[in-house]
């Protein structure tokens, strides 16, 4: 029940937020095609100065990847983390969480689909991917659009926030799906 | 920070790649994601331009308002730098409802127009602002009520129940949410004592 409840919201949120929002506007004698206009205008400015902080930061991204580097520290890694309970199928996926967000979500469907969705792992990998977000590219994208190249402690606080997250995820999973 | 760890992907990815014998990969994948980052803001271009429309028509609706009024409180003291009446509170509020609500591909662009507002109020132009901070921390978490993504990729790869997870995300990020506030606010009072620096 409650999950085919949140399969129907997750289709139809989006289609009844652009239902409603013009309709109450035209109620409320908003002139909506000029207001949308005017404001879908100020998308491309925005985008444009995103552009040099996204290159900068994919590009600095990718070369760790190809170099190899990224899967060689999660072998590093991979005592403490096995250390601290995290089962070793999710170890890349700490390290990926917060530098790339399809290179999590394609880590999230590989474990989905060899260990299942209804094992521990698959239930854990599920809870981190929902319950955090890509780090690097939440602060490259949102502090680029306004030209701040200062994040100062911001980098620390998120790093911080996807510690809890996927240590949460891990233990709280053990928790609520024992066996 | 930034440049260090931005210095250490790059130096680092260099230097690893040519000791293990991969440094024909370095620049090949270092032309593709400058090329994919391109791509994708242009991709971003549209979704951004779709959103702000909605929101100029929410704002002038009044609907802005009348969110603000309900989820207000809670975001003023977590904002207590932001003028109760100025733009950024509104889209401060939306940004956070999109990402409770789950509209995906809307939280970014509402995101940014609330940066952009925060940064009218900015001194220092280039550095981030106390309060540009603590919209970035609960950004990075994102707490959302329905994961849809997640449920979605979990009923693709044939889960019996693909919606059973969120009780333990609405948990880890309610509980990741308080830890980085706190932390958040830790991180200014020190930098505040060190001078800014």
């Amino acid at each position: 029940m409650f999950a085919q409840v949140c399969e129907f919201l997750s289709v139809w949120i989006i289609p009844l937020v652009l239902l409603i929002v013009p309709l109450a506007g035209y109620v409320r004698r908003v002139r909506v095609y000029e207001a949308f206009v005017e404001g879908a205008a100020e998308g491309f400015q925005t985008t444009i100065r995103i552009m040099p902080f996204l290159v900068a930061m994919m590009v600095a991204v990718s070369i760790f990847r190809a170099s190899g580097a990224l899967d060689d520290s999660v072998n590093y890694l991979q005592p403490l983390l096995l250390f601290l309970g995290v089962p070793p199928e999710l170890v890349p996926l700490a390290v990926m969480r917060p530098l790339s967000g399809t290179g999590a979500l394609g880590l999230t469907t590989e474990i989905l689909n060899t260990q299942g969705p209804d094992s521990l792992v698959g239930r854990i990998a599920s809870t981190v991917l929902g319950s955090t977000d890509t780090t690097f590219y939440v602060l490259t994208v949102y502090f680029g659009a306004v030209g701040i190249s200062k994040p100062r402690y911001s980098v620390a606080v998120g790093l911080i926030g996807d510690l809890v997250g996927f240590f949460g995820a891990v233990y709280i999973c053990r928790i609520l799906f024992p066996g | 920070m930034i440049n260090f760890i931005w210095l250490l992907f790059i130096a680092g990815g260099i230097v690893y790649a040519g000791l293990h014998g991969r440094i024909d990969l370095v620049s090949r994948s270092a032309v593709n994601a400058a090329e994919t980052a391109v791509t994708l803001s242009f991709r971003l271009m549209g979704v951004m331009c779709l959103w702000l429309g909605i929101l100029k028509i929410a704002e002038q609706a009044g609907l802005v308002a009348a969110v603000s009024k309900i989820v207000g409180p809670v975001i003023r003291v977590i904002f207590p730098s932001v003028p109760r009446r100025h733009p950024a509170m509104g889209a401060i509020i939306m940004t956070i409802s999109a990402n409770m609500l789950g509209l995906g591909n809307a939280v970014t662009p509402l995101g940014i127009k609330a940066m952009n507002e925060l940064q009218k109020l900015n001194r220092d132009s280039e550095a981030a602002s106390p309060a540009m901070c603590t919209l970035l921390a609960l950004c990075t978490t994102g707490f959302t009520l329905v994961p849809a993504t997640i449920i979605a990729l979990r009923a693709a790869a044939g889960s019996i129940n693909p919606a059973e997870i969120i009780g333990a995300t609405l948990v880890v990020s309610l509980l990741a949410t308080i830890v980085v506030l706190i932390a958040d606010r830790i991180c200014r009072a020190i930098f505040a004592a060190r001078g800014g620096r």
